[in-house]
């Protein structure tokens, strides 16, 4: 399960880099092939297989893809002035909340993606970056607005890119493969924030002995809304904080030495020793980043809009898993991974909360995002696949200059 | 043959004064120490404990000496560990232990380790033929739901068990056919089973049953009460009564040893394991191999689901049901160095600590919480190469493309 192959050389060619079946090269082709057109095929079958589902289960799939996309708050964009879509607004508010967290995770996968990695722990380095914020948010009350924000922010950032470091640091030194310790780090978030916030727990409620739920942090510590209001979940500025994310993202890949390195030894880590980069250093500091972004959507979720967790939400958040079909979906670059957050957003909001219709109930419609989001990553991840769609755009394209 | 008869020319005071025997005996009393505090021996004064655990350090301490330091730090580690219990079980309350360690626990054990060791050996069938399956995890929640589906509808246990692995095959077939013909990450299409799987089984789980239980008086795998032995005092509680796929499980540890490591089919596997493109040359179907080894791979974790919701669970299915089961058996896998018997091992010692955390409640809920992230901790280690290294086959992991 050796990621760094010491046989392979540099991928001359998408085709060449399929048949040599590292992960690495396998990524270098999904940074070249195929263009927009992969992700947007994927899609489409995606929904359309979803469709077939939610058909042969005696429902209607365009009508209930419709009341999806208004549970979602996009029919918001057609008429925003007119008073009667105030629950489209709401909606659309509530949508771009996910947008912002799965914006992060989506970073937290592609920018390992990019130094050759796997990085499936998103989902603890999350839940760590968020049982920080809390435990600070709720114990630094009256401090200063402005600092409290900040220390939670940069005190979850940190706790994140610590606990993918332990992973990335394994990586380097005993050569121990990033996606069973990942995997094995989630597992141990998970439990860690059961007993944080379980009876007895060190953040549980002081208040209520009996219920598994933490305090609510500080109002100093609640990031301020600007679209709705507080008390209703409204968007806060987190959403700006994604965008920046995703700006820092590219200039740090693209712009940076860092960037260079981290990509070089993505690409081809014997290449990159020989070329005097010091490969390890490079790893742990990938991961490090990498659990920086998802420990940043952790504290941004907590100061955002949750201001509180319990025992019992610990289950059913799926972000950090959401961001693997997000980076992947996006290519692991920043514009696609902002948009394939959007999608995913969506979906998550619309076919659960956000979701009144008579078509297909909710129970039904989030588990079709499971299944859609399934097939994304499943179609996304086949080389083959792609290849034929690389391969039809090449004969297409001269036959177009043709005519 | 020479090996034998130069053990056996040895003398046994040379054989034991090896270094691997010391440390392993040290490793043993470590256990031992921790052992004579508990019931049934139970002794109530600290001196028992801690002379045997001091044996045990000064084992582990030669076999550093004699070079073996990695087993003697683990016999040191295991005895200082062992005599830290062992302290602590004599400082607390004999109905507190009499509660925690009594026949049942052997029971118990074996019920939350059933899962794991199907779980375990089919990634390690797998694996063995160079698929790295991260669905596991997926294939055993279709198997659980769709199991305890076929036991309700089908009126019986045995339709339930054949629909499981039905299911699982279904489900094992798509992953083979992406990550073998389509050439597909394997982490990613496992990552997308997991998903998949979790969507169907929700999506269903609410179409058919409407958002209610599975009724009750469902079919269930029946338990084998064992004559003469289930009146026993100790081992009727024991291993008296234990459920069918119990047995099933331990048969199926030796059946797959026997297959992987002394039939000719095995060597196959492991050929395409180890060298794919070796095994072509002499004429092995590596696809053909592969694919059963997925198939078959999907069956038994199917299996182990099956056991989960129609046996373990008393014929009831909740929306993710496995909750991490199918990565404690990859993470047995791993821990048990991709063999039959270190996976069966692994998977007892993770469900003996399951079986210990549900009980510790009896001293506090929220320790016994916290007690769950022993399997995960204990990988991790694993992983590290702390406890000796553990190797994948050679070509885990990489699709093979036909020349």
């Amino acid at each position: 399960m050796s990621t760094i192959d010491p046989n392979s050389s540099a991928p001359e060619s998408p085709e060449e880099a399929a048949s040599s079946g590292t992960l690495i090269a396998s990524i270098a082709l999904k940074q070249r092939a195929g263009g927009i057109a992969v992700p947007a095929v994927t899609v489409v079958v995606a929904f359309l297989m979803g469709g077939l589902v939610v058909l042969a289960t005696g429902h209607n799939p365009l009508l209930a893809y419709r009341d999806i996309f208004d549970g979602a708050g996009l029919n918001w964009i057609f008429h925003p002035t007119t008073n009667l879509v105030n629950t489209a607004a709401y909606n659309l508010s509530q949508t771009l909340l996910q947008t912002t967290t799965l914006i992060l995770c989506g970073l937290a996968v592609a920018f390992a993606f990019r130094c050759g990695m796997f990085n499936i722990g998103g989902q603890g380095q999350y839940f760590v970056g968020l049982f920080v914020a809390n435990w600070l948010g709720v114990d630094f009350a009256g401090l200063n607005p402005f600092l409290h924000v900040l220390l939670c922010i940069v005190a979850g950032t940190l706790a994140g890119a610590l606990w993918a470091g332990i992973a990335g640091f394994l990586k380097a030194t005993v050569g121990a493969h990033e996606v069973i310790s990942t995997i094995m780090l989630n597992w141990i978030a998970i439990w860690v924030g059961s007993w944080l916030f379980g009876a007895g727990g060190p953040l549980q409620s002081s208040a209520n002995k009996s219920l598994p739920v933490s305090n609510d942090i500080a109002n100093s510590a609640k990031l301020p809304v600007i679209w709705g209001q507080q008390e209703l979940q409204g968007l806060s500025i987190g959403i700006f904080v994604a965008l920046a994310a995703l700006v820092v993202f590219w200039v740090l890949l693209n712009r940076t030495t860092l960037g260079y390195e981290v990509r070089a030894v993505g690409f081809n880590p014997e290449a990159a020793a020989y070329g005097g980069i010091n490969v390890k250093k490079n790893l742990i500091r990938a991961m490090a980043i990498s659990g920086a972004f998802a420990g940043l959507a952790g504290t941004i979720d907590m100061t955002g809009y949750l201001y509180h967790y319990g025992q019992s939400d610990i289950p059913f958040s799926s972000v950090g898993f959401l961001g693997i079909a997000v980076a992947l979906l996006g290519r692991n670059t920043a514009v696609g991974t902002g948009l394939g957050a959007l999608l995913f957003g969506a979906l998550l909001f619309g076919t659960t909360h956000g979701l009144t219709s008579n078509v297909i109930q909710p129970e039904l419609a989030g588990n079709l995002t499971y299944i859609i989001q399934g097939l994304v990553v499943l179609f996304i991840g086949a080389d083959v696949l792609i290849l034929y769609v690389w391969n039809t755009r090449k004969k297409l394209r001269p036959r177009r200059a043709r005519a | 043959m020479t090996a034998w008869v130069e053990r056996l020319e040895n003398p046994l005071s040379a054989r034991l004064r090896d270094p691997a025997t010391t440390g392993y005996a040290g490793v043993l009393l470590g256990v031992l120490a921790a052992f004579l505090a508990i019931p049934p021996i139970q002794s109530r004064t600290i001196t028992w404990p801690i002379v045997v655990g001091i044996v045990g350090v000064a084992f582990g301490i030669w076999t550093v000496t004699r070079g073996r330091t990695r087993l003697g730090w683990g016999a040191v580690a295991s005895a200082v560990i062992g005599i830290g219990l062992g302290i602590l079980a004599t400082h607390s309350g004999t109905s507190n232990l009499n509660a925690v360690f009594d026949a049942a626990l052997i029971a118990q054990t074996f019920g939350f380790a059933t899962p794991l060791v199907f779980g375990a050996i089919g990634g390690m069938f797998s694996e063995r033929s160079g698929v790295v399956n991260i669905g596991l995890e997926g294939m055993m929640l279709m198997g659980a739901f769709w199991g305890v589906y076929g036991a309700d509808k089908g009126g019986s246990w045995v339709v339930g068990i054949l629909v499981g692995m039905a299911v699982g095959a279904a489900i094992a077939l798509v992953y083979a056919f992406f990550a073998i013909h389509l050439r597909a990450d394997q982490i990613v299409g496992g990552t997308a089973v997991n998903f998949l799987a979790l969507g169907i089984t929700g999506y269903f789980f609410f179409q058919l049953y409407h958002g209610n239980y599975i009724p009750s008086g469902v079919s269930q795998i029946p338990n084998v009460k064992i004559p003469g032995i289930s009146g026993s005092h100790f081992l009727g509680p024991a291993i008296g009564d234990l459920n069918l796929m119990i047995w099933a499980g331990f048969a199926l540890v030796v059946v797959s040893y026997l297959v992987v490591f002394k039939t000719p089919i095995g060597l196959r596997i492991r050929a395409c394991g180890e060298h794919p493109r070796a095994a072509d040359t002499v004429g092995i179907n590596v696809y053909a191999v592969r694919y059963g080894c997925v198939v078959l791979s999907g069956i038994l974790a199917a299996l182990g689901g099956v056991y989960l919701s129609d046996g373990f669970g008393g014929g009831t299915f909740i929306n993710n049901m496995t909750d991490g089961r199918g990565f404690i058996a990859l993470a047995a896998l791993i821990f048990g160095n991709w063999r039959p018997a270190g996976a069966f091992a692994a998977a007892l010692l993770f469900g003996f600590s399951s079986a210990v955390a549900l009980r510790l409640q009896v001293y506090s809920p929220s320790a016994s919480t916290l007690f769950n992230v022993l399997p995960y901790v204990l990988t991790l280690i694993a992983v590290a190469g702390v406890i000796g290294r553990t190797v994948p086959p050679a070509a885990d992991g990489r699709p093979y493309k036909k020349q």
